[in-house]
């Protein structure tokens, strides 16, 4: 099997893999909202870190928690925990970001028997110079809770090898993207998306493991399809692998993207110190921002059209959850900045559900509209 | 003559002093710039008493005027609809979707001129990701510096708040370096602790009346309320402010000592968590003709004024302004006054977390001696929307009987009318309240 199909088959069944884990290892599993929690310090804890997703499914159980313009990844997740499919979880935490994830948040503090839920109080303010020790503050408080969950004390020795661990993580995944800039990738971006969401589900030595597979797979590797479109996907939450296989069968690569399920979740490492928490929240205050904790359009921007650029775009989807705010807000501009640059887009808006045959046409129709543009 | 009228009433006397108030606000800013004064954007909640200490100064908060607009259909239409050809998306806060298509029109509603132009944005991060997104889009718009304070501690329930105060209150002391070197002007400390002391006060005395609408009957009914709101919203740090909210409590005692009621027909009294759905006023008006009162709503308890819950107690008394608690010290310098605000921002209830919040409404609920709760399912607006089911659920396990509507506060285009009214006048009916016959 090779890498690329493990990765397909653990995200297939993550969470039979993170109960597998937790039978091998004898260790405790922590579930994260958002990407904002520090899995550095639920690692060296000796946990399992695993992003907590949606599955796309038609469901009906967060109605009577949440109103229904949250966005829809939030009541996915929320739908997860409260069908128990999350019940293995030994802890929940979230790091502060926006509105509808705190809708989830507070509803699976008091809704959903996990045994530790925990606020990681984000400083928001990333531009202040007093964010990193706030947020330190923070670290230290989520440090101590899981200490008393485990019973064990988070040595520095741990964090130590649980930043290393992580960076390489990080170094790894930035490899396989750079190749993605040849001009026939030979990974596709479902598959890509396919290993990052799996670095946010599995043991990071096992996905390191992987990566090197991988990275050993990926030279010899001949992609039985035209590259078609270099396009980039820019975004909000995005796991929806289904989704981008038929966008990318309609006659385009998905070549880089900029969304947390993609290059802004791994793509800053931490720069080890002697403080170790703060090592960390200098890392996560600093990182590729979500637009929810960033107010200032061109520390995001810059970085966009920095990727778009060096990594060859010729189109790009913008595409947001239904009622995302914070993305809402970056989206006109965006679009202006890309217009500028002679970058066709597309804007899609996605559900829990999508349309596939509506977006499948309009998909279509934009990449006609952008071959006659670019070529 | 008919029996349906149960008290006496009479309009405020304080009333046309209020209304001149209010338009004053919104006056000075056609003139401010040639006063010398600086204009300055924010929001509602932030503490911009602070901006005395750079000298004279006009402060528009978003959310007020947002709402202006909104209860002006004809003004606010082509607003929203300027907005969203722009590009931005109808499912966003409603009170700035009404203020950026005002700006992007170059119409200002009061006065129908040009829109302001701001000398900077500076505001607390008092709505997650909302208010200083929205300031952004007018920086990058007007090309002006912006600045926030991100100081939402309500949704902290986990861990030592200490570090959360540092953080804070160092975010205003940057911020005042900041606003030195935006304006070119130097910070006097002792006039921007003048202008926050009266702040305080300010809000102390609108929470102060809004408690004294536990009165039966009610001396205030909410429409007169929301009317007199922007005067300690917009003026909190203004000392002709506390003139008159302090003209306005004595009255409002009066009228209680008088059994004076602002509804001469009050026979049932209903209170509201959010906003109203501000095109549509006259639903309160309407409700009159069945003997209900709005006597208040928390956003603006809390919002515009302070009040303090007593959680153990189950009661809520008027807030006692910082430098009067014990243990809190008196502001002397600008580290004082920082850390003074921080420490107030985190112990106000506009910071209760939402378990607590729930108490809240419980306690404010029996002080207003309520007959039932109006939720507006807002569409208009994430954070206050986002757990109200949960709020409902928890508002009837205290045997409170619970009215809802979905709609827009701040778009008269997504709220359909005839469909609220069908739903109160059936919820009224279920509670035993019919119409009244024709005074």
């Amino acid at each position: 099997m090779s890498a690329i199909e493990k990765f397909h088959d653990i995200l297939a069944n993550r969470h039979q893999y993170a109960m597998d884990w937790k039978e091998r290892t004898g260790g405790k599993v922590v579930g994260g909202l958002c990407t904002y929690v520090p899995l550095e310090i639920v690692y060296a804890a000796g946990m399992l870190p695993v992003r907590v997703l949606g599955t796309h499914e038609v469901q009906d159980v967060t109605d009577r928690y949440l109103f229904p313009t949250v966005c829809p990844f939030c009541r996915d997740t929320l739908a997860q925990g409260l069908k128990g499919r999350y019940d293995y979880l030994d802890g929940l935490a979230m790091g502060r970001t926006c509105s509808h994830i705190q809708g989830t948040f507070d509803n699976w503090r008091n809704y959903i028997s996990t045994t530790l839920v925990y606020y990681i109080w984000f400083p928001c303010h990333r531009e202040s110079p007093r964010a990193v020790d706030c947020l330190v503050g923070e670290y230290t408080g989520f440090k101590e809770a899981l200490e008393k969950l485990t019973g064990k004390p988070i040595t520095d020795d741990g964090l130590d090898k649980a930043i290393e661990l992580y960076n390489t993580n990080r170094r790894l995944m930035k490899q396989v993207y750079e190749l993605r800039k040849n001009e026939d990738p030979p990974i596709t971006g479902a598959e890509a998306m396919e290993m990052v969401v799996t670095s946010q589900l599995m043991d990071v030595v096992e996905h390191n493991k992987l990566l090197e597979e991988l990275l050993e797979e990926l030279p010899d590797r001949k992609l039985d399809r035209e590259t078609g479109l270099r396009l980039m996907m820019i975004g909000s939450e995005m796991d929806d692998i289904e989704f981008v296989q038929m966008m990318e069968e309609l006659g385009c690569t998905i070549v880089i993207d900029e969304h947390c399920s993609g290059s802004r979740f791994f793509w800053d490492e931490v720069v080890p110190g002697e403080d170790r928490l703060a090592a960390i929240a200098s890392r996560y205050v600093h990182r590729w921002p979500c637009p929810a904790v960033s107010s200032n359009f061109s520390d995001r921007f810059d970085r966009v059209l920095k990727i778009a650029q060096d990594w060859n775009v010729q189109g790009a989807l913008v595409y947001q959850q239904k009622f995302c705010d914070p993305h809402e807000f970056d989206i006109p501009l965006l679009q202006q900045m890309f217009k500028e640059h002679d970058i066709p887009t597309l804007v899609l808006e996605f559900d829990v559900t999508i349309p596939f045959g509506q977006f499948r046409t309009r998909i279509e129709a934009f990449l006609e509209m952008a071959e006659l543009e670019v070529l | 003559m008919t029996t349906n009228m149960k008290y006496k009433t009479k309009p405020l006397d304080c009333w046309q002093w209020g209304k001149e108030l209010r338009l004053e606000a919104y006056q000075e800013f056609l003139k401010g710039h040639e006063e010398g004064k600086l204009m300055v954007l924010g929001c509602a909640a932030t503490p911009y008493g602070m901006l005395a200490g750079l000298g004279d100064f006009v402060f528009l908060a978003g959310e007020p005027y947002g709402a202006s607009v909104a209860a002006d259909p004809p003004f606010s239409i082509p607003c929203m609809e300027t907005y969203e050809a722009k590009g931005y998306s109808r499912d966003m806060c409603g009170y700035m979707r009404n203020f950026l298509g005002s700006m992007f029109l170059d119409k200002y509603y009061f006065t129908g001129g040009s829109f302001p132009k701001f000398d900077f944005a500076w505001s607390v991060r008092h709505c997650p990701a909302g208010h200083p997104k929205w300031h952004q889009i007018v920086s990058e718009y007007q090309d002006i510096p912006m600045n926030y304070i991100d100081d939402e501690t309500m949704l902290a329930v986990d861990g030592d708040p200490e570090h959360r105060i540092d953080y804070v209150a160092g975010q205003y002391l940057d911020t005042i370096e900041w606003m030195e070197k935006v304006t070119g002007r130097t910070y006097d400390d002792e006039k921007g602790i003048e202008a926050m002391r009266t702040y305080f006060r300010n809000e102390s005395l609108w929470g102060e009346i809004c408690l004294l609408n536990g009165a039966i009957p009610a001396p205030l009914d909410i429409k007169s309320m929301f009317a007199l709101m922007p005067i300690s919203m917009l003026r909190r740090h203004e000392k002709i402010a506390t003139d008159f909210l302090t003209t306005l409590r004595d009255e409002m005692k009066d009228r209680i000592a008088n059994e004076i009621a602002a509804v001469a027909t009050e026979r049932y009294r209903m209170c509201m968590l959010t906003p109203p759905p501000w095109s549509f006023l006259k639903v309160f008006r309407y409700l009159e003709t069945f003997g209900v009162v709005f006597v208040g709503t928390y956003v603006y308890l809390i919002n515009s004024g302070e009040v303090k819950f007593l959680l153990d107690e189950g009661e809520a008394v008027p807030a006692t302004v910082p430098e009067e608690r014990p243990g809190w010290p008196e502001m002397k310098n600008r580290e004082d006054l920082c850390r003074t605000i921080a420490r107030w921002r985190a112990e106000h209830p506009f910071q209760s977390h939402l378990d607590i919040r729930k108490k809240e409404y419980i306690i404010i609920y029996n002080h207003w001696h309520g007959n039932a709760y109006l939720l507006l399912m807002n569409r208009g607006c994430v954070p206050m929307t986002t757990s109200m089911y949960d709020f409902q659920r928890d508002m009837q396990a205290h045997g409170i009987p619970v009215a809802m509507f979905e709609g827009n506060f701040a778009d008269c285009r997504d709220i359909d009318e005839t469909g609220v009214l069908d739903r109160l006048e059936a919820f009224l009916e279920g509670q035993g309240i019919q119409k009244l016959p024709s005074l």
